[in-house]
């Protein structure tokens, strides 16, 4: 784990830049995360997964699988995959501000 | 940490594209070839399935959603060859697993496939196992991009890695 900066405040994270503590996060955190990642400029569907994502992982304490993210975050799995194209469940995770899903599906 | 379990971090070639075969139509004969090809998508590997033989079913729209555990002559299950020949026996530990893979959140099959091609996977047939089989494209299900040769399996898998299962 080390410390990096983020928008101006320092962030904990992990070996492949994951945050480690959610509480550090913000949305311009989240913004640079996304920029860093090669996203780009954050869209509003990519917040409603990005939201989706860290209100799921705050409430049950991990992160949705793709295939809830498809059902439930209003965003269709094709869409996703657009949105990430190097990965939504891992770089959505990334950009929440969360830990990285350890799930296999 | 200094060690990357679940890999992470490493100095090696990041593998950027992976072509699955499929080529068994029970249960724990498709679902491995599944799960690479979606765990692929989701790490940003391009990623081709290709169905061939037995794993056909796994495209079958007739057939997909009947695929079950193989009972007899399978010894990972620890059930007399005799007792997992017994009707029904097949059909119930399918169910029972179907059930565990839920909890898990393991889509079943037919909707595992449909979230892979969503994902931007290449689904693919076998043109020697559609013949073979006497089959035609409309009995594949519609996310199936093609019947090919394994010829043109080859020239899809060009530059990536192939996957047998």
């Amino acid at each position: 784990m080390s410390t990096t900066t983020y928008a101006g405040a320092p962030v904990d994270v992990d070996a492949e830049g994951f945050m480690t503590d959610p509480s550090q996060w913000n949305q311009e955190v989240a913004a640079a995360i996304a920029a860093e990642a090669g996203i780009g400029e954050l869209t509003e569907r990519h917040w409603q997964v990005v939201e989706f994502m860290r209100k799921a992982y705050l409430e049950s304490g991990s992160a949705p699988s793709i295939r809830t993210l498809g059902k439930a975050s209003g965003v269709p799995i094709t869409e996703l995959y657009q949105l990430f194209p190097k990965g939504p469940a891992k770089l959505a995770a990334k950009v929440a501000g969360i830990p990285k899903p350890r799930g296999c599906i | 940490m200094s060690t990357q379990p679940n890999g992470g971090a490493s100095d090696a070639e990041p593998i950027e594209k992976v072509s699955i075969i499929v080529s068994k139509g029970s249960l724990e004969g498709v679902y491995p070839g599944l799960i690479m090809a979606n765990g692929a998508r989701m790490e940003g590997i391009e990623a081709n399935l290709f169905f061939t033989f037995f794993g056909l079913d796994a495209i079958n729209r007739a057939k997909h959603d009947h695929v079950k555990v193989a009972t007899v002559g399978n010894p990972g299950l620890h059930l007399a060859t005799w007792a997992g020949g017994i009707p029904g026996v097949s059909a119930l530990v399918t169910h029972k697993l179907a059930e565990e893979m839920e909890k898990l959140d393991i889509p079943p099959i037919p909707e595992f496939v449909e979230m892979i091609a969503e994902s931007g996977a290449g689904l693919y047939a076998c043109k020697a196992s559609v013949d073979l089989f006497g089959l035609g494209e409309d009995d594949f299900i519609d996310e199936v991009d093609e019947v090919i040769t394994v010829g043109e399996f080859y020239g899809l898998a060009a530059g990536g890695q192939i996957i047998f299962t």
